[in-house]
C-alpha cells in the first residue's frame, strides 16, 4: 500500500508541476489542484498508513489502546487543508474569468507572446 | 494577568472578527455606519496591543519573565491549540495595529468607495495577522496564513482594473503554491515529533532519533521556504514590487507588514526549533539565511537604482529590508537581534508612511512630470530647460501642499535611507554597532555593512531625484487639495517614528530583553507546558 500511495503522490505532484508551468490560466489551475490533492495525500501519509483502524476511540474505556487505533490529527488536517484550498481555488477561478475579460487572452502575463 | 484580563490575548483575533461579520450584515449603502465600526476595532486594537505590550514588559509583568499562555477550548498545551504573547508577539501585535489604522484612516479619503467589502476584508487581514502573532501551534498559524492570505486577495483586487487583476493572477498562484509547500513542511514536521505545537516539537527535536533529522530538517527547510517566499527572498521575490505597485496605498501600506509576518515566523521557529539547547540540528538554516538575504540586499539595491515608478522603488526598498533581517539573523547573536528588531518596527513604519505620501504626490506633480519623470532613462536630463527658464522667474512660492508633501516625503526618505537624526539611523547604528562587536569580525560582517550602506546611498540618490521631480519643477497646474484624512495618518506614522527616536533607549531595553528571551526558548517552553486550565486552582 506504501508503494501505491507514494506513487500516486508522486503521478500527482509531477503531473501538477508540469501544468503549474505552463502559460494558460486554466493549466495552472488544474496544476494547483492536483497538486494540492498530492498535498492532502502525504499529510493522511504523514500520519502513518493504517487500514481497518477507526481513528476515534469509542465508549468502552478498556479498549482505549492508542496501538488499535489510527492517528485522527493528519484527517483533521487534511479536512482543513481541502476546505482551504477549495476556497482559493474557486477565489483564482473568479480571477482567472476577470483577467481573461479584461485582456482578453486566457495567457498568464495577460498577453500573448507566442502568437 | 489575571481575571477578565487574560481574555485580552484573544481579543485581537475575535474583534476584528466580529467586527467584520457584523459588516457584512449591513448594505454597502450604510458607508458611514461601517467606516465608524472598523475605525472604533481598529483603534480597540491599538489599545490591546499596547496593554499587551505593557502586561510583557518588566513593569507590567511585576518581575516574572514569562510569557502569557491562553489555552482555547481550556484544553492543556500538548493537546489543545494555545496563544501565546510574548516580548515579540506584543512588539509585532502593536506594529502591525498601528499600520492598520493608520492605513484604514487613510482608506477614508477615497479609497473605501473604489469597491464593495473593503472594511470587512481590512479587517479580516487584521485578524489574520494578529493570529498569525499569536498562535502557539504551527496548523493554526498555516490557518492563519490563509485568512490573511484570503483577505489580501480580495485588497489587491479591490479598485479592479487590468495591472490589479492580472498582478493578483501571479500573486494568488504564488501564494495558493507557498501554501501547499508550508502544508508539506507541517506533515514533515508532524511525521517526526508527532505534534503541532511549537513548544512541544521544540522540546522533541533535541530527543530526534539520528536516523529522523534529515527528514526533519527537509520538513523544516520546505516549511522555511513558504514563510521565505512571504518575506520576499531572492530568487523567490519577483512578485513582490509588481504586486504591491499593483495594490491601491492604503492596501499596500498595510502589505509592508505581510513580509515581516513571514520574517517573524521564521525568527520564532529558527529560536525556538533550532536554538542552541536543540542539539544536533541547532542553527542549520543560518547559512541558508544569511546568503539569502544578503542576495536579496543585493538584488533590492539594484532594483531601487533602476526603477522607473516611485511605488517600485518602495517595492525594492521592501526587499531591502527583509534582506537586512534575514542576513542579520542567519549572522545571529544577542545584541544583533535585538537591533535587528528596532530596523524592523523603524522601517516597517517607513515604508508604510512612503507607500501613503506617494499618491498625493504624484497626484500634485504636474501630468508632464508623472509621464515624462518617472518613466523616462535616468541619464536623460530634463533639468536643462527648467534652469534656463528660471532667469526670467522671480521666485516661485512653494504653495503649502507642497511643502507639507515634501516636507513628509524628506521625512521618509530621511527614514528609509538610515541618515540622521531620524530612527532609521538609530536602527542602521545598532546593527553596524553589534556587527562590529562581535568577537572576531568576519568577511560576512563586512559585506552586511558594506550593502547596509550602499543601500541607504542608492535610497537617497532615488529619493533625491524623485523628490526634485515631483515636488521642486514648477508646474502650471495649480496644486490639488490634500485632505486632513490623508495627511493625519502619514504625520501620525511618521510621529510614531520620531517617538521611536526621542525614547530609543527605553525601547532598545525592551527589545533587548526580547532578544534575550529568544534566545533562551525555556521560559518559553515552560510556561506553554505549565500554563494552568482555566477554573483550576491558580497559585
Amino acid at each position: 500500500m506504501e508503494i501505491l500511495l507514494s506513487l500516486a503522490i508522486g503521478v500527482l505532484t509531477a503531473s501538477g508541476l508540469w501544468l503549474l508551468f505552463r502559460p494558460r490560466t486554466f493549466q495552472v489551475i488544474l496544476g494547483l489542484s492536483l497538486l494540492s490533492y498530492a498535498v492532502n495525500l502525504f499529510i493522511v501519509a504523514a500520519g502513518r498508513l493504517r487500514s481497518d483502524a477507526p481513528p476515534i476511540i469509542g465508549k468502552d474505556p478498556t479498549s482505549a489502546d492508542p496501538a488499535l487505533y489510527a492517528d485522527p490529527l493528519p484527517q483533521a488536517l487534511v479536512l482543513t487543508a481541502i476546505v482551504i484550498s477549495f476556497a482559493t481555488t474557486a477565489l483564482l477561478l473568479v480571477v482567472l474569468l476577470a483577467s481573461r475579460g479584461l485582456t482578453g487572452t486566457d495567457h498568464v502575463d495577460g498577453e500573448d507572446g507566442e502568437a | 494577568m489575571t481575571g477578565w484580563l487574560h481574555h485580552l490575548i484573544i481579543t485581537p483575533i475575535l474583534l476584528p472578527l466580529l467586527a467584520s461579520a457584523l459588516m457584512l450584515a449591513f448594505d454597502e449603502r450604510r458607508r458611514v455606519l461601517k467606516r465608524w465600526l472598523s475605525l472604533i476595532a481598529s483603534a480597540l486594537l491599538i489599545a490591546n496591543a499596547a496593554a499587551l505590550l505593557w502586561f510583557t514588559s518588566d513593569a507590567g509583568n511585576a518581575g516574572t519573565d514569562s510569557p502569557h499562555v491562553y489555552l482555547l477550548g481550556n484544553w492543556a498545551a500538548p493537546f489543545g491549540i494555545v496563544l501565546v504573547v510574548d516580548r515579540l508577539s506584543a512588539t509585532m501585535l502593536l506594529l502591525a495595529n498601528v499600520l492598520g489604522f493608520t492605513s484604514l484612516f487613510y482608506a477614508l479619503a477615497r479609497w473605501d468607495r473604489s469597491g464593495p467589502r473593503f472594511h470587512a476584508l481590512f479587517l479580516l487581514l487584521l485578524m489574520g495577522v494578529n493570529g498569525a502573532f499569536l498562535t502557539g501551534d504551527i496548523f493554526n498559524l498555516f490557518v492563519f496564513f490563509e485568512v490573511l492570505l484570503a483577505a489580501s486577495y480580495g485588497l489587491i483586487l479591490h479598485g479592479a482594473g487590468t495591472e490589479r487583476t492580472s498582478a493578483s493572477l501571479h500573486y494568488i498562484t504564488i501564494n495558493i503554491a507557498a501554501s501547499l509547500l508550508f502544508l508539506i513542511g507541517v506533515a514533515l514536521i508532524y511525521s517526526v515529533t508527532g505534534t503541532l505545537n511549537m513548544a512541544d516539537i521544540a522540546t522533541r527535536v533535541a530527543r530526534t532519533d539520528p536516523g529522523d533529522i534529515a527528514l526533519l530538517e527537509a520538513g523544516a527547510a520546505i516549511l522555511g521556504v513558504a514563510f521565505l517566499i512571504k518575506a520576499g527572498v531572492w530568487p523567490l521575490s519577483f512578485w513582490l514590487p509588481r504586486t504591491y505597485a499593483a495594490a491601491a496605498p492604503p492596501v499596500a501600506a498595510l502589505f509592508a507588514i505581510m513580509t515581516k509576518v513571514g520574517v517573524y515566523v521564521i525568527l520564532r521557529l529558527s529560536f525556538l526549533l533550532f536554538g542552541e539547547a536543540s542539539g544536533d540540528v541547532a542553527g542549520f538554516a543560518n547559512d541558508g539565511l544569511l546568503y539569502g538575504g544578503l542576495a536579496t540586499m543585493t538584488f533590492g539595491v539594484i532594483g531601487i537604482l533602476s526603477a522607473r515608478q516611485l511605488t517600485r522603488v518602495v517595492g525594492h526598498y521592501v526587499l531591502v529590508s527583509s534582506g537586512t533581517l534575514l542576513a542579520g539573523l542567519g549572522i545571529g547573536g544577542q545584541s544583533l537581534i535585538a537591533a535587528l528588531l528596532f530596523y524592523l518596527v523603524s522601517s516597517t513604519l517607513a515604508i508604510s508612511a512612503l507607500y501613503l505620501i506617494i499618491e498625493p504626490v504624484e497626484r500634485n506633480a504636474d501630468e508632464d512630470d508623472m509621464i515624462e519623470g518617472i518613466a523616462e532613462p535616468v541619464f536623460d536630463d530634463e533639468y536643462v530647460g527648467a534652469i534656463e527658464e528660471e532667469e526670467d522667474e522671480t521666485g516661485v512660492v512653494i504653495p503649502g501642499t507642497i511643502a507639507i508633501l515634501g516636507g513628509g516625503f524628506i521625512f521618509c526618505a530621511l527614514l528609509l535611507a538610515g541618515l540622521p537624526p531620524l530612527s532609521g539611523f538609530i536602527a542602521k547604528f545598532a546593527i553596524i554597532d553589534a556587527l562590529l562587536r562581535a568577537g572576531a569580525v568576519g568577511p560576512m560582517n563586512w559585506t552586511l555593512i558594506g550593502l547596509l550602506i550602499v543601500s541607504g546611498l542608492a535610497t537617497m540618490i532615488v529619493m533625491t531625484r524623485a523628490g526634485i521631480d515631483l515636488l521642486w519643477t514648477p508646474g502650471e497646474d495649480a496644486p490639488s487639495r490634500l485632505s486632513l484624512v490623508e495627511v493625519a495618518p502619514i504625520a501620525l506614522l511618521l510621529a510614531v517614528c520620531l517617538a521611536l527616536m526621542l525614547w530609543a533607549g527605553p525601547v532598545m531595553a525592551y527589545l533587548e530583553a526580547t532578544s534575550a528571551a529568544l534566545h533562551d526558548p525555556a521560559g518559553y517552553l515552560s510556561a506553554v507546558a505549565g500554563a494552568p486550565p482555566a477554573g483550576s486552582a491558580q497559585p
